[in-house]
């Protein structure tokens, strides 16, 4: 400190002066950042409470055993029949072609890489390009699985979709899977090595089942956003307005659904695509919601 | 247990063998999915470029400074999309980033009592886990009536500036940049809590010794010690946004022509592909192909820096 600051500190008046001055721009700025917090909250009450609110509108069983209807007009007696069971079926099956595909690959790769691998640079790598795939842009995916399956195939498929939501998938699988076995105590591993058993034992018997509740959570959490995705099914499932179960042929899902009717002017297909988006924010919500239960319990 | 004490070797030997080939078996099937990993990710970039090389001929690198997009007369270029994906991007990043720091400061700092500051984390988690067709599906219904209002009051006291200079629609450049502002400040506020959280504790105490204030302290010292990881934050979000498609293609209009407005309809690189790919053939499925590629690209350059970025907070806190 120079005199001069002192002086000043002796005076005591500019001292009162900039406290306050202080005070004044403290208060501003926590102002301002509760403020962002607020604005941050909006939209997500938003758009909770208006899928809520729309989509409850045609909230019914015949919403999962029929069939779209076509565009009626409000006056119509058939205004309110119709449901999307297709697209239901259509989103149970791409999502289930995705799980078969990238869990048992999630799992395996994790388990080199908390296994085998631990702190090695291959680990490194391999975290990396799991980082790195999780930001390719999911349309990506879908134009990945368009070029290797549909144009192959020549035909639109349940299957091209599973394909493109499984490697959107993969990396949530892996990144889980691998926190979820590496947070196994060691001591399991050495006891388990301990009474002679080897790694393959030690991980299907020990590691793995004791891993198994962190790594559903992560299973929920990644179906759940894949059951939401539309950008990698839409041309590669396309869309179907009938029943379909068969895997290679083109398949509804509720997300496309949600896209094809909400951009069309019928009334009756809008308030369809807000039930189908009261559906899959449902599954979010649930899935979020009961993660986020497990992993509290635990702790 | 008495045998085994006896005979050592005999059975047990056997079954060791046995289980060796097992347990080697095992570790290569492990390796080769982790490999797999890497694998995918260049399986893309092979695939997605080896389509494309149709339209790299034809095209070359003018298809990236060309507004045209006819399939009629087969000639592409994707300037106007290239464009509205960056131009998006930034305004989203512009909206988002300010709000999303402040976020981050409210969950890091100890403004709220732990009993609030938790679900408001979890709260702001959900916000990035609601689809983006949703965020389009209410941005079509609910965001666009509700921004008529003050947009068309912007545009008639300031249609003289090029960026207000259309009349606003319910589709546009300004509304998909704000839903994808809504969709980034997640990330954004997620990573850079981390960050803010991960500053030593030595740090801050150090600034209160000196007779600092909490604000003070912040931005002269716990926010320069975390801006590498705030940037990483700031950079994934900006990938995100730039790979987004659904929210952008419901409400961005579809229009191949290139506007100064931000009122103005417009297109980006996934909603082309989005809007597109099903209905394309010959040379427009290359031009797709050649378009997901600069896509691609341009994701795994952000996102690489990014990751960089991150690590070396990651490796800080450590």
């Amino acid at each position: 400190m120079t005199p001069q600051d002192f002086s000043s500190l002796a005076s005591g008046r500019s001292l009162t002066r900039t406290l306050s001055s202080k005070t004044i721009f403290s208060n501003m700025m926590t102002g301002l950042a509760f403020a962002c917090a607020v604005i941050a909250l909006i939209p997500l009450v938003a758009v909770i409470l208006y899928v809520l609110i729309n989509g409850s509108v045609r909230l019914g069983p015949q919403l999962f055993t029929q069939l779209p209807p076509p565009p009626y007009q409000p006056t119509s007696p058939q205004f309110n029949s119709g449901g999307f069971g297709n697209a239901f079926v259509g989103t149970l099956m791409t999502v289930g072609i995705a799980s078969l595909i990238s869990i048992p690959f999630g799992v395996l790769a994790a388990i080199y890489l908390s296994e085998f691998a631990r702190d090695t640079k291959i680990a490194d790598a391999v975290n990396f390009m799991t980082n790195v795939l999780s930001g390719v842009p999911s349309i990506v995916m879908g134009v990945f699985a368009y070029g290797l399956i549909v144009l192959y195939t020549k035909s639109y498929s349940a299957f091209a979709a599973g394909f493109a939501l499984a490697v959107l998938m993969l990396p949530t699988i892996v990144r889980t899977s691998t926190e979820a076995l590496e947070s196994v105590s060691g001591e399991l591993r050495q006891a388990s090595v301990g009474l002679g058993a080897t790694n393959f034992q030690t991980v299907s018997r020990v590691i793995l089942p004791a891993a198994v509740p962190a790594i559903l959570t992560g299973v929920m959490l990644g179906v759940a956003r894949a059951a939401g995705e539309t950008a990698p099914v839409i041309f590669t499932a396309l869309f179907n307005n009938f029943w379909n179960f068969d895997v290679w042929k083109p398949t509804a899902t509720l997300s496309v659904l949600v896209y094809n009717f909400a951009v069309t002017p019928y009334k009756n297909w809008q308030e369809l695509a807000w039930a189908a988006a009261l559906v899959l924010v449902a599954l979010v919500l649930v899935a979020n919601i009961l993660s986020r239960w497990l992993t509290q319990r635990k702790r | 247990m008495a045998t085994s004490v006896d005979n050592p070797t005999g059975m047990s030997y056997r079954r060791t063998e046995f289980s060796r080939i097992v347990d080697n078996g095992f570790k290569w099937l492990t390796t080769i999915f982790a490999m797999g990993v890497g694998v995918t990710l260049m399986a893309i970039a092979f695939q997605v470029g080896l389509q494309a090389i149709p339209s790299i001929q034809k095209f070359g690198l003018g298809f990236l400074f060309t507004a045209r997009w006819n399939p009629v007369e087969d000639i592409y270029g994707a300037w106007t999309q290239i464009y509205g994906t960056l131009i998006t991007s930034f305004l989203a990043l512009l909206l988002a980033v300010p709000v999303g720091v402040g976020v981050a400061i409210i969950l890091s700092e100890d403004f709220l009592p732990p009993r609030v500051q938790k679900p408001l984390v979890f709260m702001v988690e959900l916000l990035a886990a609601i689809p983006s067709v949703i965020y389009g599906l209410w941005g079509i219904f609910i965001l666009a009536p509700f921004l008529q209002g003050p947009m068309n009051w912007l545009y008639q006291n300031f249609k003289w500036i090029p960026l207000f200079s259309t009349p606003p629609t319910g589709r546009g450049i300004y509304i998909a940049s704000i839903v994808l502002a809504i969709m980034i400040l997640p990330i954004i506020a997620a990573i850079s809590r981390d960050s803010l959280v991960g500053v030593s504790p030595d740090l801050r105490q150090a600034a209160y010794g000196l007779g600092a204030t909490r604000w003070e302290t912040l931005f002269q010292v716990i926010i320069p010690t975390a801006i590498s990881g705030i940037i990483g934050g700031v950079m994934l979000a900006l990938g995100r946004a730039m790979g987004e498609t659904m929210a952008v293609t419901m409400l961005i209009g579809n229009s191949s022509n290139p506007s100064p407005s931000l009122f103005a309809q417009g297109s980006t690189i996934s909603a082309l592909l989005a809007n597109q790919f099903a209905e394309a053939s010959g040379l427009q499925v290359a031009s797709l192909m050649y378009a997901a590629l600069i896509l691609f690209g341009l994701t795994l350059l952000v996102n690489v820096l990014a990751e960089l970025l991150v690590r070396r907070v990651e490796i800080k806190k450590i």
